[in-house]
């Protein structure tokens, strides 16, 4: 319950990745003369909006994998690094009232949504103020004053969930819709079939994301769904579906904003199939054997998404490499403060043992 | 008070929360334009139509899932399985979602969900269609696992499953529908987790819940032609079980019987068993003793089906010998 106190009291500041927002905005200047002309797709401030989001991502996701290395953390830890386009392109387009629920793989998620980066790192080190007592772990984490609702750890099982948030939303006559996320392996559990259905015959708001790694756990796509076309799977249910560049934030966004904007107009759920990427195994346990690594470095090179703004940035003569490097360090060093910050939290206390598993006083 | 089924208590339990809490609403299969498959909602697609009366097709584990899901946003969805059997395909959400979801958040996610409908043995359904789920669901924390017996308990116990904020399995039994008894006036809440004596007595005490309350009544009638002065007790609640209830009598009797539809290994009657001989065991005079059905899946033909099942004869003979009278 500790925890709760604190997520309170951050929910009164702003959200790290808000006043990143407002920083960014600050620093970006008029584009210098002698550069070529590119089109963004956005303002620069919101290019660099973007960049930093991505950037704190992938910073915060390496330093846990380093403090499990570490032997800090324990128990499985899935790192959504590659993939960071999906969570920081769609949380733009989604409002913030939007409920938003995902597997297991969710610190990202969790993030972008605003909740701050030692509250996760202080749950994965099991720490009384971690965003769930220490008592979820990794793929366990739920902030519903965020709207975020896990955070889930078995495959498949959100969807459902995340089509009961959405009867909800429905129920109560509301303009949200939830945003509900799961993998290229979890697409092929009956679950989520049974939600598909339901969501569509009654029209439900809710934009499914299937982020598409290419690897359920260790099982390539087309080895493991007849239609390796993800997004297809939903048209037997008349779900509209749409391929997603998953590597471009700008292209996820825009997806995002269109598919929100069709849920939200009660036209029942959509489905958007993010190609993505991940560049870690599928949990820190996992070396990955499955694939080549000439495999992974070619995306890495090609189409990561950080270093695709990043160069797009410069190109544009918005930044140089000098001031991207200054914005890395920057992030690096709060990534470093917050795990500092979660380290000084006291552990989980024993007495919390036998508390929360049913309502105080009842 | 008045007469009325237990078919009716739970229609009119669902029913009054309805009117008196606009979040609470009700899902499954055939539950609103049929009226329910043993029709228990009568009339409430009626009364409040279908946003609020839901048929859901035939897909337990989507739909047990989307009213957890409800429940993360605060509703009070009373799902109903059709038969506890078919929430087989139901029971990750049950357990994994539902159960589990406060204790993973550090208590931030409440999930004031029901599932009920009929469980147990029905009549000739054979092994897929009978079964006592009541031990599988109270074996796992986070969730409450109420049984009632009489009409009173179905209205009292439903209605307060549906005010309470943790997810309560509700075990409804298809032979006792039909039973009529005496039901309150007006608002009637029951406490969980609180047992019931129904009959005192001094000599021996039998538990049972649901429709094993009635075999045991009926020993206890038999028992006390033979002067042997039975103390009957409902659980009711089988998770939180009344511990203090059930200790209380065996100090009174010093013997105990513990009568089940279900199957004995790592059953309710195990639990109730364990739980006297290491709190009570000074108190007890005899071994205690269960009576339960058959470890066989539910065969077909009548008479076997009545051979698996724990009848009021062995449920005397038991209690007799437990009594050292037979000996």
């Amino acid at each position: 319950m500790a925890a709760s106190k604190r997520l309170e009291e951050g929910a009164r500041e702003l959200s790290p990745l808000a006043s990143l927002a407002a920083r960014s905005a600050a620093a970006y200047e008029p584009m210098p003369n002698g550069h070529e002309q590119v089109d963004l797709g956005l303002p620069p401030g919101e290019l660099l909006d973007i960049h930093r989001r991505m950037l704190l991502l992938r910073r915060l996701e390496e330093r846990i994998g380093q403090l499990y290395a570490m032997g800090e953390i324990g128990g499985f830890c899935h790192l959504y690094i590659g993939q960071e386009a999906v969570a920081v392109g769609m949380e733009r387009a989604t409002r913030s009232d939007d409920p938003v629920i995902t597997a297991y793989r969710c610190h990202a998620h969790m993030v972008v949504r605003g909740v701050a980066p030692e509250l996760v790192i202080g749950e994965l080190l099991g720490k009384a103020d971690g965003v769930s007592g220490g008592k979820g772990g990794s793929m366990h984490m739920f902030d519903p004053a965020r709207n975020f609702y896990g955070g889930h750890g078995i495959v498949g099982a959100q969807v459902p969930l995340g089509t009961g948030i959405a009867f909800a939303l429905k129920y109560r006559k509301t303009d949200r819709v939830c945003v509900t996320y799961f993998g290229d392996g979890a697409i092929s559990q009956g679950q989520v079939a049974e939600a598909f259905n339901m969501a569509a015959l009654w029209k439900l708001p809710i934009v499914y994301v299937v982020e598409n790694n290419q690897y359920g756990m260790g099982t390539a796509v087309d080895r493991a769904s007849a239609v390796s076309d993800l997004h297809k799977r939903g048209e037997s249910f008349g779900i509209p579906g749409q391929e997603v560049d998953g590597m471009d934030p700008v292209v996820v966004e825009r997806a995002g904003l269109t598919a929100l904007e069709h849920a939200r107009s009660g036209r029942g759920p959509m489905l958007l199939e993010m190609k993505t990427y991940r560049y870690r195994g599928h949990s820190m346990s996992d070396p990955a054997l499955y694939r080549t690594r000439e495999e992974v470095q070619k995306v890495r090179e090609e189409r990561d998404p950080i270093s695709r703004v990043a160069d797009l940035l410069v190109n544009a003569g918005v930044v140089d490499a000098d001031q991207l490097k200054a914005v890395d360090r920057e992030i690096r060093a709060m990534v470093m403060e917050a795990v500092t910050a979660a380290q000084a939290m006291p552990d989980a206390d024993p007495a919390e043992l036998m508390t929360d598993i049913y309502s105080a006083g009842s | 008070m008045r007469e009325i089924s237990v078919r009716e208590a739970i229609r009119d339990a669902m029913a009054e929360e309805m009117r008196r809490d606009e979040s609470v609403f009700l899902m499954g299969e055939e539950v609103a334009e049929y009226e329910g498959a043993y029709k228990v909602s009568q009339g409430l697609l009626q009364e409040f139509g279908p946003e609020r009366v839901v048929d859901t097709p035939i897909t337990e584990a989507g739909f047990a899932g989307v009213g957890v899901g409800a429940a993360m946003m605060g509703l009070r969805p009373i799902v109903e399985f059709m038969t506890w059997n078919f929430a087989m395909q139901a029971v990750d959400q049950i357990v994994n979602s539902a159960a589990k979801t406060r204790y993973m958040s550090g208590g931030r996610v409440s999930l004031p969900v029901v599932f009920r409908g009929p469980n147990g043995a029905a009549s000739q359904v054979a092994a897929q269609h009978s079964q006592d789920y009541g031990a599988w669901y109270a074996h796992v924390p986070g969730l409450k696992v109420v049984a009632p017996f009489d009409a009173a308990d179905a209205k009292g116990l439903l209605t307060a499953a549906i005010r309470d904020p943790d997810p309560v399995v509700f075990l409804e039994h298809e032979l006792l529908y039909g039973d009529t008894g005496q039901v309150p006036d007006g608002e009637h809440v029951a406490e969980l987790g609180r047992a019931r004596i129904v009959r005192p007595g001094r000599d021996v005490t039998l538990v049972s819940w649901s429709r094993g309350v009635s075999a045991i009544l009926a020993a206890a009638e038999t028992l006390a032609d033979q002067d042997i002065e039975a103390e009957v007790i409902d659980l009711r609640t089988l998770r939180p079980l009344d511990r203090v209830t059930v200790l209380g009598s065996v100090q009174r009797t010093h013997r105990i019987v513990c009568v089940e539809e279900g199957w004995p290994s790592c059953g309710i009657g195990a639990e109730v068993i364990a739980t006297v001989s290491a709190e009570a065991f000074d108190a007890l005079d005899a071994p205690p003793r269960r009576v339960s059905g058959a470890e066989v899946p539910m065969p077909y033909a009548a008479h076997l089906e009545a051979l698996a099942l724990p009848d009021v004869e062995t449920v005397v003979r038991v209690a007799r010998e437990a009594c050292y009278v037979d000996v």
